[in-house]
């Protein structure tokens, strides 16, 4: 009965997003002009004439007006110095922030590491925190900073996904947009009014917004505090937390307020709030499969896409919702901790509680954990650390698939373009016909670039994790012996090469090495992901359009969609499986026995 | 051209024997290296030879020295085995290449001085002929090289590249004006202006594709290598990352040894994509042969490819789609006229008519109405031959003067001699010419006997060919100098999609580029000079053995054969290809799952005893389940060489079709086959005392 309302409020949370993103793929649709310049260009709807507006000023001041279109080098070398200038304009705001206005606790400078390793983890929409942000980071560095970072690094998701469509459609053109002009338009047309709305909704049910930084109370409970003191008053940390927290959800970067993140009550109070929160990091990448299909004029396109991403996400939601709403296998079996009441009850729906917030449950815990880990989102409201070996498997697994499942915004759906790409080459060889994806021929340079985008991820999560194997002194960061351990290392690396930002936790990761190697990581993916990815959209709109005839392989099948998640899978298990089995698979095979004399679940 | 044996193809031992030679002199790194995938396996099997000897030597180490002789001899017979299959594809070509080198023996050329017959002859050896030269071809002479006929008519024996015996006309001027190297003069005499140099012809260009000594990689194949390339990469990062993880293991659980290198090499050459790596140079090798054996001659390797990708095919009426010329198929009388006298006119008319349309008619009458043949010499009559001036042929015998012509030619003639063409023979021709036939009007005198109706015969069995070329999504365009009339007619009979009536080589090059406009690759066969534009514009030309000089230069392919209907063929040869590397990939990187299962439980049971969960296949041993997987990854390269010769199955079908019978018998199958085969050989080898 209670699995039952479980599934249903899981059901729930997810026809809620599915409605909404329908209801915002239209908008999203019209805010890239994605045809050639001269088809359409006019603005028709009422939102271009307002994007129009909003936008001309804008780029006026910054000397981009009139826009002019730009070959896939220079969008490439936009992006680069975009991101640069946050990288250099982030750090400096994380170094200088004792001497900047407002803060009123007057935090000290951040350490160089650890400013290095926030500032290549904001600026990449990864959102890794080796930080706690109450205690480290003026409000000012948090809004100023690392805010306005949440919304650019999104935005930039969505440029490279406006110029791999522009690809798709466009033909024998020379020319992908403009990144400026698409910046201007992802931020101030989408994210940002979003954004407002969802900050809006969230301060409404208790998420804080408030200049003020602290606020004292009075105890109303004085029998915890230390014997003797004649403490009376908290103080309790406050902050813009509502409007960190809308961008940090919506634009999938998962950087929190508060270090306790999503599970923080200021940050995520109430189970309305958590579904909003679940609702919000899925949106934009479902949206974007929608619009994916108007941009290419077949809807279809788009939900096929959508399709594959949903097949490969529900299995494994089956999976970690299952695991988690189980009593804890661990505590059955020893005989001085049966007695621990893991069934449901009318004050928590039972399950394997360890790490999880009561207010949420063990069902909304998993289905956060496996959105946050699908979607590049990173924000958690659970420690993936405490989930049993398969639902930690899960999570993880959902990383290292390379985010394409929903993915980052704008980047998720690119990336699994990416992947379609090398699906249907090999499928499309199968049909006898050298290879096409919506009329445009997949030849080398495609090829070239869609592999180092496919494989950099992996790549780079097996060598830096190997390098912290070497370094043992590194490999101590987790402290957890056997697979567990293992676990932990495994699972900060991918989740910096894969730009999503949660933390296994466990890992205390402010060495130099692993602040400096994770920020590298970050990095090199974030760029050896998005630059391709441009370059691909760059030489296939250069190409012409072959036309659709019964020979062409159809790319909207559910054949189709069993082949894009088949090559997902197939590519993430390959590169993953035995790094797996010496993790969570390891543990999750582990006899009970051997685990409870040992004392180390 | 002499053909090899179809029979098995690996059934010629000597060719086996040469193959398997050839696989060691393949092993030269500077040759492997162009096959990034296997050049790491061999330098994987150096490093595990080196590793074995070093153990043999008495260095320590945890592994069994025989076991890394195991894996090294693993290795090596993988990188051996797909050396082999590109030997074999090879091997089949050189065949061919040297039955034509043998055609090729140097002949003592007459030059000319001057590009006059009479001009002073110098004997040149025919290596030594530039282009530009002129030189004497007299009967008997085998042609030194590639020219174009400036004088002279001759006729050629041509079956040394065509292998049809039958001679053909060479002359100046016109479209049979060229003249190909190795063929020989039966008759007369012809001068020639050399148009290849040494090295250049169209022979040794034909050699050197079959022998594949000048094969380049096809856009394809490298895009294809990139993938592979990829792959091979990240397989190398994850069997290396394994070392420091299994290490990081032992230290942390105190039990079991790190992965050995042989391991490890052991796991990478299962898991790097060997099988398509290893076959891809046969499989190029192969479709270019196949080429060949239809007496294709393909300029690259690339034209073989874009001709699987062909969607619109652009058919030459005559000889594709009707069987040559048009043929009587009814006699219809005027009013007071029978049939049969009409029919016996008509025949009396065409037996000395040697036209096919003549010889037609002859054929019908006696078919029809049993009118045999009669000598004309018998008859004492006198045959009118066909002119174009008078444009009728017939005979003049016993005081009656037989015509017969076309309409308006007949109406001139009979108004000549003051009769009339009746009103209702104009309606029967108005019938005959809207249903597409031609009609042939029948006079004796001035008295209009009737009407002979000329069809165009669609060839047996075209419709239902475009009906396949259909369903796979290709277009077929009927080219005709046919009225549009005549056209549709014989479109509709046979079913093409689409016509181009009155064709003239400016509206054909218009056609294709409409065709390329809309993003369709367009594919053609021509022979004549004025088809040069079009070919040199069409995706995939095919110019006929027969033609001229610059429609060969335009095209990027030869049929030696000259045959239009070859086009369907060539497209089926293109996809084919296309289709085997596709499902080999598809093959190659299924089969990685079953792998993982034997390996990762034998190399990490050590240090988790409880990984063995994950030995589905309850193998014997770690040594043997490690020995098992590579050698099924090594000889499934071997099994699966006749498939990269010969191309899977290829059968008309839409894409999806294609795709879910292809992704089930390649996908699913290569996910399934190898745990038999692993478990099959992990029997085995428990069974040869490995342990």
């Amino acid at each position: 009965m209670i699995m039952l309302q479980a599934w249903i409020e899981i059901a729930c949370i997810l026809a809620i997003t599915v409605v909404a993103a329908c209801a915002i793929a239209p908008w999203l649709a019209a805010i890239f002009r994605v045809g050639a310049k001269d088809t359409g260009d006019a603005p028709t709807g009422l939102l271009q004439r307002c994007l129009a507006a909003i936008e001309r000023p804008l780029l006026q001041a910054a000397g981009s007006w009139p826009v002019r279109e730009m070959t896939a080098g220079e969008y490439g070398a936009a992006i680069l110095v975009f991101h640069a200038a946050g990288f250099g304009l982030l750090l400096g705001i994380l170094r200088l922030q004792a001497v900047l206005p407002w803060n009123p606790a007057g935090v000290p400078a951040v350490p160089w590491l650890i400013a290095l390793n926030t500032a290549a983890s904001f600026t990449t929409n990864t959102n890794w925190q080796s930080y706690a942000g109450e205690t480290t980071l003026s409000p000012l560095s948090q809004t100023l900073g690392l805010t306005v970072q949440n919304f650019v690094s999104a935005a930039s998701g969505l440029c490279v996904l406006a110029v791999l469509t522009r690809g798709l459609v466009r033909r024998t053109s020379g020319t992908i947009g403009n990144f400026w002009q698409d910046l201007v338009r992802s931020t101030l047309g989408l994210l940002l009014p979003l954004a407002i709305l969802l900050a809006a909704a969230l301060a409404s049910q208790g998420v804080v917004q408030t200049f003020a930084t602290s606020r004292e109370v009075a105890l109303i409970d004085t029998t915890g505090s230390p014997a003797g003191s004649a403490e009376t008053t908290r103080r309790i940390l406050t902050g813009p937390v509502a409007s960190q927290v809308a961008i940090k959800q919506l634009g999938t970067n998962g950087g929190g307020y508060f270090n306790a993140n999503s599970a923080h009550p200021f940050e995520n109070p109430t189970p309305l709030t958590n579904l909003l929160e679940i609702a919000a990091m899925l949106l934009i990448p479902l949206a974007s499969c929608l619009a994916f299909g108007r941009w290419v004029g077949d809807r279809r396109q788009g939900r096929a896409l959508l399709a594959a991403m949903a097949l490969l996400f529900l299995p494994f939601l089956l999976i970690i919702v299952h695991v988690e709403t189980r009593p804890n296998p661990l505590l059955q079996a020893d005989e001085l901790l049966q007695s621990v009441d893991q069934g449901a009850s009318t004050d928590h729906e039972g399950g394997s509680l360890e790490g999880k917030e009561v207010r949420f449950g063990a069902a909304a815990s998993a289905l956060f954990a496996v959105g946050t880990t699908a979607t590049s989102c990173g924000a958690v409201n659970a420690m993936h650390d405490s989930f049993s070996p398969l639902g930690g498997l899960v999570a993880m697994w959902m990383i290292q698939l390379g985010e394409v499942v929903f993915g980052g915004v704008g980047t998720g759906l690119a990336g699994l373009i990416a992947y379609t790409l090398v699906a249907v080459f090999v499928a499309g060889l199968m049909v006898g016909r050298s290879p096409e994806y919506l009329g445009k021929k997949i030849e080398a340079r495609e090829m070239k670039m869609g592999m180092i985008v496919l494989l950099v991820p992996p790549i780079t999560t097996l060598i830096g994790t190997a390098a912290a194997c070497v370094l043992r002194g590194e490999a101590a960061a987790a402290p957890n012996p056997g697979p567990h351990g293992f676990s932990e290392l495994l699972y900060a690396f991918s989740s910096a090469a894969n730009n999503n930002g949660s933390a296994f936790g466990g890992l205390t990761a402010t060495s130099p090495f692993w602040t400096l190697s994770l920020a590298a990581a970050m990095l090199v993916s974030r760029m050896l992901t998005m630059l391709p990815l441009v370059a691909i959209g760059g030489s296939l709109a250069a190409k012409r359009t072959v036309a659709e005839s019964p020979g062409t392989l159809p790319t909207h099948t559910p054949l189709f969609v069993l082949l894009v998640a088949g090559t997902v899978i197939l590519v993430g298990a390959l590169s993953f499986v035995p790094a797996l089995a010496l993790g969570p698979l390891a543990e999750a095979l582990q006899p009970l026995p051997a685990l409870i004399q040992k004392g180390t679940p | 051209m002499s053909q090899p044996t179809p029979g098995g193809i690996l059934s010629d031992s000597s060719a086996i024997v040469r193959a398997a030679g050839d696989a060691f002199v393949k092993l030269d790194p500077r040759r492997m290296i162009l096959s990034p995938v296997m050049f790491t396996i061999e330098v994987g099997a150096l490093l595990i030879s080196g590793l074995a000897l070093a153990r043999v030597a008495g260095q320590p180490g945890t592994e069994h020295p025989a076991f890394i002789a195991a894996v090294a001899a693993g290795l090596w017979a993988t990188v051996l085995f797909a050396n082999f299959a590109e030997a074999m594809a090879e091997g089949r070509g050189r065949a061919q290449a040297d039955a034509l080198r043998r055609t090729r023996s140097d002949t003592l050329a007459k030059r000319l001085a001057a590009p006059r017959r009479e001009a002073k002859v110098e004997p040149t050896p025919s290596t030594q002929l530039r282009a530009g030269d002129h030189v004497l071809i007299e009967a008997g002479d085998i042609v030194p090289g590639d020219g174009e006929v400036i004088d002279g008519v001759a006729s050629v024996d041509e079956s040394a590249i065509t292998g049809e015996s039958a001679p053909v006309i060479r002359e100046s001027g016109g479209d049979r004006n060229t003249v190909t190297g190795g063929t020989r003069l039966l008759s007369d005499w012809l001068v020639v202006r050399i148009t290849a140099n040494p090295g250049e012809s169209f022979l040794d260009k034909m050699i050197s594709m079959v022998e594949g000594a000048k094969r380049q990689k096809t856009p394809n194949e490298i895009a294809l290598d990139i993938l592979l390339a990829g792959l091979t990469l990240v397989f190398l990062v994850v069997t290396a990352t394994l070392l420091p993880f299994s290490m990081q293991a032992v230290a942390a659980t105190g039990r079991g040894e790190p992965l050995g290198l042989a391991v490890l090499a052991a796991l990478f050459v299962c898991l790097a994509p060997t099988t398509i790596g290893g076959l891809l140079p046969a499989i190029g090798i192969a479709g270019i042969d196949r080429m060949v054996r239809a007496n294709v001659l393909a300029t690259s390797g690339r034209a073989v490819e874009a001709a699987g990708d062909v969607d619109v095919l652009l058919l030459d009426k005559t000889g594709t789609i009707t069987l040559g010329n048009r043929q009587a198929a009814t006699f219809l009388p005027a009013a007071g006229v029978s049939e049969e006298d009409l029919a016996d006119a008509a025949q009396l008319s065409s037996l000395a008519d040697e036209t096919p349309e003549g010889r037609s008619i002859v054929v019908l009458a006696k078919n029809r109405y049993g009118i045999r043949g009669r000598e004309i010499e018998s008859l004492d009559a006198t045959f009118v031959p066909f002119t174009a001036q008078t444009r009728m042929s017939g005979v003049d015998f016993d005081g009656r003067q037989i015509r017969k012509g076309a309409r308006d030619t007949i109406i001139k003639h009979v108004e000549s001699i003051g009769g009339q063409v009746p009103a209702e023979v104009h309606r029967i021709c108005d019938t005959v010419a809207r249903a597409g036939a031609t009609p042939l009007v029948v006079t004796d005198g001035a008295t209009v006997l009737g009407v002979v109706e000329l069809k165009d015969v669609v060839k047996g069995g075209i419709a239902e060919r475009f009906k396949e070329l259909r369903a796979m999504g290709i277009r077929t365009v009927m080219i005709t100098g046919d009225n549009p009339l005549t056209a549709a007619a014989i479109a509709a009979e046979a079913g093409v999609d689409d016509f181009l009536a009155e064709a003239t080589p400016e509206a054909k090059l218009a056609m294709i580029r409409r065709y390329q406009q809309e993003g369709h690759l367009v594919a053609m066969t021509g022979d004549g000079t004025n088809d040069a534009p079009a070919l040199a514009q069409a995706d995939v030309a095919v110019a006929m053995n027969s033609g001229t000089q610059a429609a060969k230069e335009a095209g990027n392919m030869v049929d030696l054969d000259s045959n239009p209907t070859k086009l369907l063929e060539i497209v089926a040869v293109g996809k084919q290809l296309l289709m085997t590397r596709g499902s080999l990939t598809t093959f190659s990187l299924a089969n990685d799952v079953s792998k993982y299962f034997a390996i990762v439980p034998a190399a990490f049971g050590s240090i988790y005893p409880q990984l063995k969960a994950l030995d589905i296949m309850r193998l014997h041993s770690p040594t043997t389940a490690v020995l098992a997987a590579v050698a099924f990854n090594a000889l499934v390269i071997v099994g699966l060489v006749p498939m990269a010769l010969k191309g899977v199955q290829y059968r008309p079908l839409p894409a999806a079709v294609l795709l879910q019978r292809n992704l089930l018998v390649w996908g699913l199958g290569g996910l399934l086959l190898p745990f038999p085969c692993i478990k099959l050989l992990d029997m085995l080898l428990a069974a040869c005392g490995v342990t």
